[in-house]
């Protein structure tokens, strides 16, 4: 009896000891992985955050790679001074598409810059906290439409009624696409000048109406000097925007590269080539295949020069208040 | 003060006024201009296209005959794309944004990255798909494929994630985290416990408007050889497939006039599919902001 005593003692003693010791090992072992993600987990993090830069020495890589191809069948020269474009004839002179390029996306600022602007100033100045409530996530419904909707718009509703009006507009024509581009980059204007005029300090605009400025002296005179970083900022993102679009023109602007400025003409922009080379009959290693990259890297620049003077605009001529 | 003086200073003043008045409507108008823009569009598609949205069309797939054609590859073909493209892009962007805002020193590498990230989101969609299509097609040798497709969509909307995660870690307090430190916590099961499940609604937000802009992209997936004419669901990785703005893209470019109400009524099914994401993500917005 007393020995079974003992030994039930000696048991739960021995049951004590062995929890201790396993709560001291399971803490060491719990421990060891807390450390092990402590120092796992930035490097996985830092890994994800290199994805990016890989994105971007990618882009660079394909882009650079398939060009130098390229520029060694056809000469740099010929590319950018050529003013001919039929490559399924091996005539690569850019000048038409870059020209069709620059045509619609000035048809779109043109349509764009004012409506956006007013839009701006209408909902930063004018309106008030509950109409800006309402108009702002309808502005926002524009730019959230994706571009092969706008695409068809301008195709079957904007093309056959400005051709009524028109009678030598063809059906497929820069100016339908220009302007359909341009309502398409609406948003962005109005959204980001809003933004940078929604920041400058109300004491200013307070300071105006209170000498006796009308609101319209107060948004000329006061708001957008002092906004015009932000404004100049979202107006180059926004041509950066036009230019790198791709379904509103290969489908609305057509597929005819043409060294011309009238509007009512068919032309092809970069990206739209881009498109046609790449659902043609390309093989692989043909010259059309490499000139895709060769248009590619163009378009390229074009884009990164405006986004980085967006930037530096933005930056650089903000005035902090 | 005389009468005289104060008589030119009174026109002046109704000029001002009138002045006002009038820019007050012009910009009105520029507005109400954008918004018509936006009603016609609607109004135009919905009007063309709503006859031709049918069950059939829904379960159909493509066809050569315009009451045979449907939307049912474009759709699958979608959704299997965003169940790859999503988990790779949010996982990949909010690893990425933690990077930046937790970890990450200040110094020039990380504002390497930052720049980068910014530069990234200002890229034009047809070059990712020429990244794609030189890395993922022919150096991967993944051929025209979904993985393919989806991976080049992950790369498209990845910084877009980034930032819309950036903002909303930023915005969770500090004092959230200095409790937690504070408690004992490591950094780890701070940022896990903590600083994520507080900004998940923003994360969320982001990453839903994100997506729906890749579901909607068109230009990169031409590139990167989606297909038009699928008869089969993705079943594999290395499927062909096809996604819905494909579809709609290829029935604008018939000649035939009756293919455009097709198109349209494929526009209608695709614009359905944003609008209920988009209002997924402004309900999330609306029912967790302003917590702290």
């Amino acid at each position: 009896m007393v020995n079974a005593q003992e030994k039930q003692a000696y048991t739960v003693q021995d049951k004590r000891q062995y929890s201790v010791q396993d709560m001291i090992n399971k803490n060491k072992n719990k421990k060891s992985i807390t450390n092990f993600t402590e120092k796992a987990v930035p490097v996985f993090l830092l890994l994800c955050a290199i994805i990016s830069v890989l994105t971007t020495i990618g882009i660079l890589f394909t882009l650079l790679r398939e060009s130098i191809t390229f520029f060694s069948k056809v000469s740099l020269s010929d590319f950018y001074f050529g003013t001919d474009w039929s490559p399924w004839t091996e005539k690569f002179g850019v000048a038409p598409l870059i020209a069709g390029t620059l045509l619609i996306t000035f048809i779109a600022i043109c349509v764009a810059l004012p409506i956006g602007i007013a839009s701006a100033i209408f909902l930063s100045e004018y309106a008030s906290q509950r109409t800006r409530k309402i108009i702002k996530p309808i502005l926002e419904i524009l730019a959230g439409i994706p571009t092969v909707v706008y695409g068809f718009f301008a195709l079957t509703f904007v093309s056959p009624l400005l051709g009524s009006f028109i009678t030598e507009m063809k059906i497929f024509n820069a100016l339908s696409a220009g302007i359909v581009v341009g309502i398409m980059i609406i948003p962005m204007i109005a959204s980001l000048s809003e933004d940078a005029m929604n920041a400058v300090p109300n004491s200013l605009r307070e300071g105006a109406l209170g000498l006796g400025a009308t609101r319209l002296e107060v948004a000329i005179k006061v708001i957008i000097p002092a906004a015009l970083s932000g404004i100049i900022a979202s107006v180059v993102l926004a041509l950066s925007r036009a230019i790198g679009e791709t379904m509103i023109v290969t489908i609305a602007a057509g597929a005819t590269p043409n060294l011309t400025l009238d509007p009512t003409q068919s032309v092809q922009t970069l990206t739209a080539f881009i498109v046609q080379g790449a659902t043609g009959d390309t093989s692989y290693h043909s010259t059309i295949y490499y000139s895709i990259y060769a248009v590619g890297i163009t378009l390229f620049a074009f884009t990164l020069i405006m986004n980085i003077l967006a930037q530096y605009i933005s930056r650089k001529f903000r005035e902090d208040y | 003060m005389n009468h005289q003086n104060v008589q030119p200073s009174k026109n002046q003043i109704k000029t001002r006024v009138i002045q006002n008045v009038i820019f007050r409507s012009l910009f009105f108008v520029a507005i109400t201009i954008a918004l018509v823009f936006l009603a016609l569009l609607i109004y135009r598609i919905l009007n063309q296209g709503i006859g031709y949205v049918t069950i059939d069309f829904l379960k159909n797939f493509p066809a050569p005959y315009i009451d045979k054609a449907g939307i049912f590859a474009g759709i699958m073909g979608s959704l299997s794309m965003m169940a790859i493209t999503a988990p790779v892009a949010v996982v990949v962007g909010v690893s990425t944004a933690l990077y930046l805002e937790e970890y990450a020193a200040q110094n020039k590498f990380t504002r390497f990255i930052q720049v980068n990230v910014q530069n990234l989101a200002g890229v034009p969609s047809i070059v990712f798909g020429l990244l794609g299509l030189t890395f993922f097609v022919y150096l991967f040798n993944f051929g025209y494929t979904l993985i393919a497709g989806a991976l080049t969509m992950s790369l498209l909307v990845l910084p877009v994630i980034v930032v819309a995660a950036q903002e909303a870690i930023r915005s969770v307090p500090k004092e959230l985290r200095e409790a937690s430190i504070g408690m004992g916590a490591t950094k780890w099961q701070t940022i896990w416990r903590i600083v994520l499940p507080a900004s998940v609604p923003g994360i969320l937000t982001g990453s839903i408007l994100a997506l729906s802009r890749a579901i909607g992209e068109t230009a990169p997936l031409i590139i990167v050889g989606a297909a038009t004419a699928i008869y089969t669901i993705p079943d594999s990785f290395l499927s062909k497939y096809t996604v819905m703005p494909i579809q709609i893209y290829s029935w604008t470019s018939r000649p035939q006039a009756e293919w455009q109400n097709v198109a349209a009524a494929g526009i209608i099914v695709l614009l359905v599919i944003l609008l209920v994401m988009n209002a997924i993500a402004v309900w999330i917005r609306n029912k967790f902001q302003n917590r702290y």
